[in-house]
């Protein structure tokens, strides 16, 4: 029953995100009206994604390091629960502009974007199934890792800026601090930022522990027969 | 390789031929991409998987990874270089050539050259530790190519249409620096890569 305050913080500021989402205040915009409040889901999502790939590329770093393969499990898993979060965010991004563009996938640069930062991380999660050894599997998967981070960072967030995008924050648009973020927006949007991070560092450290138990069992097999 | 691309060309010219009206600046201009794209690919997956076993260990005795990665990415650059140039002349001679500032073209084409280089190098070194590196070659390569790509495609465009060189300033700017974040990660990862 260690360290298990943050789950439970985790479940607490969800739930709150939820019930405050569908049901607080939020201000009233032209064409965005009551879709406003996909902001907690939509760029929650993508902000939580962020971080934990960028996470997932600091354990990459610290397994070149260290060759500890345990760290090398996390970022993998990290990996995993960031691309899952993507696919995610696409879709509430999806159903958003469905109703404020008019399209389910306008032809924006950041969406390309996001499609080929997905198709990146499959990649990243082909590469370390064609592998049988383990250490030379988290050797050249993290190298990969490392590199498709700093590849993925400009593709969306500063390619994007520089041309004509829908979304806030690029060619001429106004950024999200200068948007009409009120206090309403605030109380909900930073909570749900931490749950959705939580959440999903607690689905990489269950996945995390599934690996480390199946090791164990694997090498235990291996020392009775 | 020289003759891979000219007879792509070719066989574009070709394809094309029924219908010659209809190949606007813009269709030339990504035609010409992924004439390119495809003839890096093919070009640089052999400079790892070509190397025997034998003549890998020997390197590893003589000298530092860090010079085996940068003298590869040198190399690969001019062998783009070549490619694109001779490439760019054969294609601009059967084609016909709408382009409006050769100058920023060909700028262009040597940014592009030497960063589609060291992209493919990493990635060529990677799918070479892999069985079936060939088809992992394009799937590890394709999504990690395609910011630089598409910035080449619009500093393109906008030599294509003969604009000023200052509008053209932020693509080259993004560009020699997607090249250089590249190249120091090549740098940096290598030896790790190397060592397994």
């Amino acid at each position: 029953m260690r360290k298990i305050w943050w789950k439970i913080l985790c479940i607490v500021l969800l739930f709150y995100v939820i019930f405050m989402g569908l049901m607080g205040p939020v201000p009233h915009l032209p064409i965005l009206n009551e879709s406003i409040r996909n902001t907690y889901f939509h760029v929650a999502l993508w902000l939580a994604m962020t971080t934990l790939l960028f996470s997932s590329m600091i354990y990459s770093l610290m397994y070149l390091r260290s060759s500890n393969i345990k760290h090398d499990d996390i970022a993998s898993e990290l990996a995993k629960s960031g691309l899952f979060y993507g696919i995610l965010g696409c879709l509430t991004g999806s159903v958003w502009a469905n109703f404020t563009w008019g399209d389910p996938w306008p032809n924006d640069p950041k969406l390309n974007g996001a499609a080929v930062g997905i198709l990146i991380y499959l990649a990243y999660l082909l590469l370390r199934s064609s592998f049988e050894d383990e250490q030379r599997r988290a050797r050249i998967a993290s190298v990969y890792n490392i590199f498709a981070f700093a590849v993925f960072v400009p593709l969306i967030y500063i390619l994007p800026r520089l041309t004509d995008s829908l979304h806030p924050g690029s060619g001429g648009n106004s950024t999200f601090s200068s948007y009409d973020m009120n206090s309403d927006l605030r109380m909900v949007f930073y909570p749900a930022i931490i749950g959705w991070i939580l959440l999903g560092l607690w689905l990489t450290e269950l996945r995390v522990r599934i690996k480390r138990i199946n090791r164990l069992r694997e090498e235990e097999f291996t020392k009775a027969s | 390789m020289l003759l891979y691309v000219v007879s792509t060309v070719f066989v574009c010219y070709l394809s094309f031929n029924l219908r010659r009206n209809q190949l606007t600046p813009i269709v030339w201009n990504t035609l010409f991409w992924i004439i390119i794209l495809f003839a890096a690919v093919n070009a640089i997956a052999k400079s790892f998987s070509q190397e025997r076993y034998g003549r890998l260990i020997y390197y590893y005795n003589l000298c530092s990874p860090q010079a085996i990665i940068i003298s590869k990415i040198i190399y690969n650059s001019f062998v783009m270089l070549f490619l694109s140039g001779i490439g760019f002349i054969f294609y601009a001679f059967v084609m016909g050539n709408p382009v409006g500032d050769i100058g920023l073209y060909l700028i262009c084409i040597a940014l592009a050259a030497i960063g589609f280089a060291s992209v493919l190098t990493l990635v060529a070194g990677i799918a070479s530790k892999a069985d079936n590196s060939a088809t992992l070659m394009a799937v590890l390569s394709f999504p990690i190519i395609l910011p630089m790509l598409l910035m080449t495609i619009r500093l393109a465009k906008n030599a294509l249409d003969g604009l000023d060189w200052s509008v053209s300033n932020d693509e080259i700017i993004t560009l020699l620096s997607i090249d250089l974040i590249v190249v120091t990660l090549s740098y940096l990862l290598f030896p790790y890569l190397w060592r397994s």
